[in-house]
């Protein structure tokens, strides 16, 4: 069987046309809820200083953020200005919106993609084992406690890990980067800083791919072409790794994709309780700060995210199960 | 096809584990460079949004990485920094000239020349340019270059205490020049002729700074300073104790833990920082001078001071501390609900059922609103209702954002907070003076009072102190008989240090966070040894 090049390019296209009507809405829909927040940008963008600020001062910071007018006049103007490729200032961080992304980027995709490489193989195993004996110990303890943390909020466990390994313990630091007297930006400092946001983002994941491995394992089982297999006096190893797995995994595939979404929310909350310097906790700051330029590119970035994970799925799933058309 | 997919799990689980990989090594060296002695790390509450100056950072001098033309000295006194000398002031009073000192230069080793101070100063007047203290310079109408070391600033109107403004900090004309001034990098990568020069930002984390070895003033001794954003009272106090800072600025109650630290030592700065309660002019009960009469005295301030502030804060009677020279004595308020509930029967407010008076049918009941989530300003707020309830007068205590309680702030009250110890002008001006009724957040209150802003005017056109000392005294009695505020506390501010130094004081602080603390002049400690 040849690769599917052609009809995995037919779907990529597809999904790139469906996807800019949706980023055109997503914006629009941005602008809108910004417009309709009771917030001033103004009294935000001043701060402290604001409140001894004159009304002649007021009014020349409000005519120079250019935050009058109907708020669809307003995102016209911004995607006139992005379509050309200049995303604006934020009036947050009083930097152009594109050298914010560039500088937080790389520390978000840095933090995601650890706390997925930890969960999907751990979540993976951990399901797997909890599946070989359905109702046993380990199985009934991997279980409850995946719906515990399924139903725990991501900033408690935040909490829950600074009062625990930074206040109680005082083996990992309490949040940031680096050390407070570090003025440089070195590996080991960022890895020791990872650990626990990386960790709760991870555990935050995990009961989804614990459950949805145990089931599809469990389900493999019952299936025929495992029950063949077993009746050919197959060792169970073979049995679980060839056959039983194989099915199960397709689930995981599926699910790295779906993920993104849940993945994204995550990240704005442990990067804010860490204060990591991520393009997460620049989002929180613009959303309280009214900051339309910033908020509107994040969000941008935000529904790519969460379109190319599902694309990305789709086409995991194309090719590991030909059974499935790339037509979606 | 069955074999090509085992390969590329297989692949993408390889994957994973390879990124997985720094996660799961340990963090154990936690290697921080901590050559005590020459490093301090200090917590903080509230970061600047901005570090240059042209958006208001460091206006009130005391900024790590600028200097002004001139600062101030320990007892808020103004001395030369950039200028050589105290400014030269013409007989009208209208023309300031400064002469810059020699061989000053900025960190990228450019020299300071007169272009600077006068680009500094014309940006921020700028009206594209968002800088929201810019009403400060409004006596400013022309600042020139007369020579490469000499400043001319014409004023507009006669203005006393022009000079304590020019402590506002100097930026590199050819750093910032063809930048946006609003969203450039300088407001990140600052560059200045002060005795530390930035080295890193993180935003919501840190900065961190190291001494300027060529500073004018000599290099400092604190070779690496660090300024921790923690904005949790808790967490700070907990990274003090660990040893992760050396100093902090923490509410009383934490800072009296450390009270008994022989290696710790606890500073309390006297503030100028007032709360009090705005009593509009306007509104229906607020609008009749007995009853603002009545609260004046009603209030009693110093079980505030004792139960909200923990000790840590002295009662206010007017708007100026007792710390400051303009300071009238004998406009105390004596706390005698007795005499309050004699002026409110005697102006007609009789009261009703409920006990809360009422005069013509308008019952002595109005609002108070305060920000949501200053718990400071709550207990403050609450404290003087249940004061106002034992007169007979029924104060609502309502929490809301700026934007909700801005346009209601003609009839409504609001516990507001304000104060600058420099000069009284700066603060009293815009709090007092009727022209600045409802102007921004100026006089909220809408006071309106013919002989306190004849008073105001005379002292910022007067140079003579005698005459400004008057001037203010007759400003704060006019606020006994007729106030347009309750005011109730001037807050302590309070910070603990290592014990590591020497040299460390503390100054009268204003309202604004900013750069108060015992750090103010960091660059002039000495090691302890």
């Amino acid at each position: 069987m040849t690769f599917p090049w052609r009809a995995m390019l037919r779907m990529v296209g597809r999904r790139l046309l469906f996807a800019l009507p949706v980023l055109l809405l997503v914006t629009l829909g941005v602008f809108a809820l910004a417009a309709a927040s009771p917030f001033d940008p103004v009294a935000q963008y001043a701060g402290t200083a604001g409140l001894s600020a004159s009304q002649q001062t007021l009014d020349e910071l409000r005519a120079n953020l250019g935050v009058d007018g109907p708020f669809v006049v307003r995102w016209w103007h911004w995607l006139g200005a992005a379509l050309t490729g200049d995303l604006g200032d934020s009036f947050s961080l009083r930097q152009p919106v594109a050298q914010v992304i560039g500088e937080r980027t790389g520390w978000t995709v840095l933090l995601c993609a650890t706390a997925f490489a930890v969960t999907v193989p751990l979540g993976t195993v951990l399901g797997v084992l909890a599946a070989r004996r359905p109702g046993g110990w380990f199985d009934r303890v991997i279980t409850s406690l995946s719906y515990t943390l399924e139903a725990a909020p991501v900033f408690w466990l935040g909490l829950l890990a600074i009062w625990a390994f930074a206040l109680q313990l005082d083996v990992l630091p309490a949040g940031g980067l680096t050390d407070t007297r570090s003025a440089v930006v070195s590996p080991g400092q960022v890895t020791a800083h990872l650990v626990l946001p990386a960790g709760v983002l991870a555990v935050s994941q995990m009961p989804w791919f614990v459950l949805y491995v145990r089931q599809g394992v469990v389900d493999a089982y019952a299936e025929d072409h495992v029950t063949g297999a077993r009746a050919r006096g197959l060792k169970e190893r073979t049995v679980l790794v060839h056959h039983a797995l194989r099915s199960a995994l397709l689930t995981v595939l599926t699910l790295i994709g779906s993920r993104v979404p849940e993945l994204i929310t995550g990240a704005l909350l442990v990067e804010t309780v860490f204060s990591w310097p991520g393009i997460a906790e620049a989002t929180v700051r613009a959303a309280t700060a009214v900051d339309f330029p910033l908020l509107a590119a994040t969000t941008v970035l935000a529904t790519a995210a969460v379109l190319l994970g599902n694309l990305l799925a789709d086409l995991l799933y194309g090719l590991a199960d030909p059974r499935v058309a790339f037509d979606g | 096809m069955v074999r090509g997919t085992k390969g590329r799990i297989a692949s993408i689980a390889a994957t994973a584990v390879l990124i997985g990989v720094p996660a799961c090594s340990a963090p154990g060296d936690g290697g921080s460079d901590s050559d005590a002695g020459a490093s301090l790390a200090v917590g903080i509450a509230y970061e600047p949004e901005t570090l240059s100056p042209l958006l208001g950072y460091g206006k009130d001098g005391s900024s790590k990485i600028f200097d002004g033309l001139l600062t101030q000295n320990a007892d808020l006194e103004l001395k030369p920094a950039l200028a050589a000398t105290l400014p030269g002031v013409s007989d009208d009073g209208l023309t300031y000239t400064y002469t810059l000192r020699d061989g000053v230069t900025f960190s990228d080793g450019e020299p300071l020349t007169a272009d600077d101070v006068v680009f500094t100063y014309d940006t921020i007047l700028d009206a594209k340019t968002n800088n929201p203290s810019r009403a400060e310079l409004d006596a400013i109408k022309s600042v020139r270059a007369k020579d490469d070391r000499t400043v001319v600033f014409r004023l507009k109107y006669r203005y006393a205490p022009f000079a304590g403004r020019t402590v506002l900090p100097i930026v590199p004309k050819h750093a910032v020049d063809g930048q946006n001034v609003n969203t450039g990098s300088f407001n990140t990568k600052p560059i200045g002729t002060g005795p530390y020069v930035l080295t890193g930002w993180t935003k919501g984390e840190k900065l961190t700074f190291k001494a300027n070895p060529d500073y004018w003033g000599g290099a400092p001794k604190v070779k690496k300073l660090t300024l921790a954003i923690v904005a949790d009272d808790d967490v700070r106090a907990t990274r003090l104790r660990s040893g992760d800072l050396d100093a902090a600025i923490l509410p009383p109650h934490l800072a009296g833990t450390f009270e008994k630290d022989t290696s710790r030592k606890v500073f309390t700065a006297e503030s100028a920082d007032y709360r009090a309660v705005t009593l509009p002019q306007g509104g229906k009960v607020t609008g009749d001078r007995a009853v603002r009469r009545a609260l004046d005295i009603a209030v009693d301030r110093q079980a505030i001071v004792d139960s909200v502030l923990d000790g840590a804060g002295h009662p206010a009677a007017g708007p100026l501390s007792a710390t400051s020279p303009y300071h009238a004595d004998g406009t105390k308020r004596d706390h005698d609900p007795r005499r309050a509930r004699e002026i409110l029967d005697r102006a007609g407010w009789k009261r009703g059922s409920d006990g809360i008076r009422a005069k013509g049918g308008t019952r002595a009941s109005f609002t108070l609103w305060y920000f949501s989530g200053d718990k400071l300003r709550q207990d403050h707020a609450l404290a003087y209702a249940s004061d106002a309830k034992k007169v007979g007068v029924e104060v609502k205590v309502q929490a809301g954002t700026r934007e909700v309680v801005r346009p209601r702030l003609d009839r409504d009250a609001m516990l507001m907070g304000n104060g600058n110890p420099v000069d009284p002008d700066y603060d009293l001006y815009g709090l007092l003076h009727s022209s600045l009724a409802g102007n921004g957040w100026n006089n909220m209150a809408r006071y309106d009072n013919a002989s306190v802003d004849k008073a105001l005017d005379t002292a910022r056109r007067t140079a003579d102190d005698t005459e400004r000392r008057a001037a203010y005294t007759q400003v704060q009695r006019a606020l006994v008989e007729d106030p347009g505020y309750t005011f109730l506390t001037l807050i302590d501010h309070m910070y603990v240090v290592n014990d590591d130094w020497s040299g460390v004081t503390t100054r009268v602080e204003p309202h604004d966070h900013g750069l108060a603390g015992p750090w103010w002049n960091v660059e002039d400690w000495k090691p302890r040894s």
